[in-house]
């Protein structure tokens, strides 16, 4: 038993990780109809920026206070995340208005290709530390309620707890700030939004910078569990079941999603794992994603597709 | 002056309707296959056999099946890549399990394995659609690459999921030099080629457009989505799965699974869309796009870097490589969203009012 509840949780918190970078996904369909397939190769820069200029600033500055540091090289990368973003509205989305689904698709696959190239160019191809004090060493939980209790990475927790609150912030902004509003509007339909004069650019560059926030802040997180390196990119394949499985337009879908994922995943390796020769995780979150699809082709939470001929 | 087809009178349905009815088209296509068969086994040294053209060969029969299913049909594949490595590896079980099959029956039994695969797999394109179903085919992939890594039988009890086979052999002539391998892709390509043009012209290939133009209506209209989607991925399959096996069988001659990974996928979309979706022709500008473009851009690079007083590392190569491959790409999708074989088409139309455009 005690073991069934760790692995769920192992689930629950990897889960966590996995719907932070699948809301990156979720907030730019919803606001721009793209599906972003950059968001890992924005994960990786980010971690790779995080990681080299909390090494740098102290160099140049001439301190070694690692608190410090680190909150430059964060505002430091936000700079960066949001540069990055402004030249993506304006460079390649603001000429891709009203293309096919597809087009687009490949468009953003085309800037992955560009900022991994860029990141390694500049920040180098190693693997990078970040390291942001997060805690290490496991402990036991609910000792007097188990035999042996239940052994959780405390890292584990700290990460949860970080998407938690960044999730709990996105939902005010979305809800209670103006900008928020305005998102939300061009989200439901472009052209009224745009008629009662909401800047469809300024509002897809505020989507990019957010998704930029949100990459930075899994970038952090995941760079600091598995250092920051190229196969960070690759956790954008891992979080897409869960943005369909959630639904491609909605953040309480994302989140949802990421939590089934991630102990579905975990489950499947433990219990079912050893039947098959194991590291099963990475397709079985497609399969699960793909029931979910059969008996609601929208995702969970996602807007139902009503065609008309 | 030279391209025009005043004059050219039709008396037949037979002879409106024939593939290229525009006999100078007819004819510039043959002159480049019959130049394709004799011309260049006699001019190219055998490093452009195997960098170059037997790759682009291979890749364009398998941009081909994709763009039947993205193009054609209008559904999104990202695991056009799986399809190639069941193809591969089926066609080498065939081969090595049964004792005196025939090279070129193992080929084709692995496009129909791939094709029976893909039925599956195409399965959640009855009910998904879209975005959806582009990362539900994510799951044909992972799930292959994880079965051809992990299930020791697939690959013969290899230890490290890499095979390898001899040279084969096609009714006494055995393909071992470049030029053998050339020839075979080539005669593959063209026949294969032959039968996507003809099937997309069909009636089968009017349904898939049916489908893609709008499928709500096609099934008004009395077009059954489930036979014309599922005979897409079928047929798309097929192609992908034979253009998997000679990549696998005639190219590589041995291999692993990580010669179909997901990049694979990706670069088989990339030729679709910057070839031209829906396009016949787009298939091969789109894969000699992405073939030559990073063997351009390999060699280029260091030059472009000591004519700046640069010297340029290995390392730095690469990432500037797949750097500009990106932006090109992006640039070219801006330039001309629909794929080359759209500017092809404007030239040609340009073509026949020259040198009096009004």
């Amino acid at each position: 038993m005690s073991f069934f509840l760790e692995t769920l949780l192992g689930g629950l918190m990897s889960g966590m990780l996995y719907s932070l970078v699948a809301l990156g996904f979720v907030l730019i369909y919803k606001a721009s109809g793209v599906f972003n397939f950059a968001q890992g190769a924005m994960v990786l820069f980010a971690a790779l920026s995080m990681a080299r200029f909390s090494e740098w600033i102290p160099e140049w500055l001439g301190m070694d206070n690692l608190f410090v540091a680190n909150v430059l090289a964060f505002v430091v990368s936000i700079v960066v995340m949001f540069a990055v973003a402004w030249l993506v509205e304006r460079l390649v989305l603001r000429h891709l208005v009203n293309q096919e689904a597809a087009t687009l698709l490949m468009a953003t696959l085309g800037i992955a290709y560009f900022l991994d190239g860029v990141g390694q160019a500049i920040f180098g191809s190693d693997i990078y530390k970040i390291d942001v004090g997060m805690p290490k060493e496991p402990v036991m939980v609910l000792e007097s309620v188990f035999d042996g209790g239940i052994l959780i990475n405390k890292e584990d927790f700290v990460a949860a707890f970080i998407s938690a609150m960044l999730v709990l912030a996105l939902t005010i902004f979305f809800q209670k700030t103006a900008t928020g509003r305005a998102l939300r509007a061009v989200a439901d339909d472009h052209q009224a939004a745009q008629s009662i004069g909401i800047p469809l650019d300024r509002i897809w560059v505020i989507v990019w910078c957010v998704a930029g926030i949100t990459a930075l802040v899994a970038g952090v997180i995941w760079g600091s569990k598995l250092g920051a390196q190229f196969s960070l990119s690759t956790v954008a394949l891992r979080a897409l079941p869960v943005v369909i499985l959630g639904g491609l337009t909605s953040v309480p879908g994302a989140i949802l999603g990421g939590l089934i994922i991630g102990v579905g995943e975990k489950l499947s390796e433990v219990y079912l794992g050893h039947y098959v020769g194991g590291g099963i995780e990475i397709w079985f979150a497609y399969m699960l994603a793909l029931v979910f699809l059969l008996f609601r082709p929208q995702g969970l939470f996602g807007e139902k597709i009503i065609d008309r001929v | 002056m030279f391209y025009r087809e005043n004059g050219q009178f039709k008396t037949s349905y037979k002879a409106d309707q024939q593939i290229f009815p525009i006999p100078q088209d007819r004819w510039v296509i043959l002159a480049i296959v019959v130049f394709a068969f004799v011309g260049i086994p006699l001019l190219v040294d055998e490093y452009l056999f195997r960098a170059i053209l037997i790759p682009f060969l291979i890749l364009s029969l398998a941009a081909l099946g994709v763009n039947i299913l993205v193009g054609y049909c209008g559904q999104i594949t990202l695991g056009a890549g799986a399809f190639m490595a069941v193809g591969a590896y089926a066609s080498y079980n065939f081969l090595i399990r049964v004792s005196g099959m025939p090279a070129l029956a193992a080929i084709l039994l692995g496009g129909l394995t791939a094709a029976a695969v893909g039925i599956v797999f195409g399965a959640p394109s009855l009910r998904v659609r879209g975005l959806y179903l582009a990362v539900a085919t994510l799951a044909a992939q992972f799930f292959w690459d994880w079965a051809f890594l992990r299930i020791k039988w697939f690959t013969n009890d290899s230890s490290s999921g890499s095979v390898s086979v001899a040279d084969i052999e096609l009714f006494g002539w055995t393909i071992s030099t470049p030029t053998d391998k050339y020839l075979f892709c080539l005669g593959i390509l063209v026949l294969f080629s032959l039968m996507a043009k003809n099937l997309v012209r069909g009636s089968i290939g009017r349904q898939w457009m049916a489908i893609r133009d709008m499928d709500v209506a096609a099934t008004v209209i009395g077009i059954r989505p489930m036979y014309a989607k599922l005979s897409a991925f079928a047929v798309s399959s097929f192609y992908v799965g034979v253009a998997g096996a000679l990549w696998g069988m005639v190219h590589l001659g041995s291999w692993e699974p990580a010669a179909f990974s997901i990049d694979r996928s990706f670069q088989l979309l990339f030729m679709v869309i910057i070839g031209g979706m829906g396009a016949i022709a787009g298939s091969f500008f789109g894969a000699a796009f992405i073939v030559i473009l990073p063997i351009f851009l390999n060699q280029m690079l260091p030059l472009v870097g000591s004519l700046f007083g640069l010297e340029v590392s290995i390392a730095l190569v690469s990432h500037v490589e797949i750097m500009v491959f990106g932006a090109l790409i992006v640039f070219f999708l801006i330039v001309e969203p629909h794929g080359i074989a759209r500017l092809w088409s404007t030239g040609r139309e340009k073509l026949r009012l020259w040198p009096f455009p009004h």
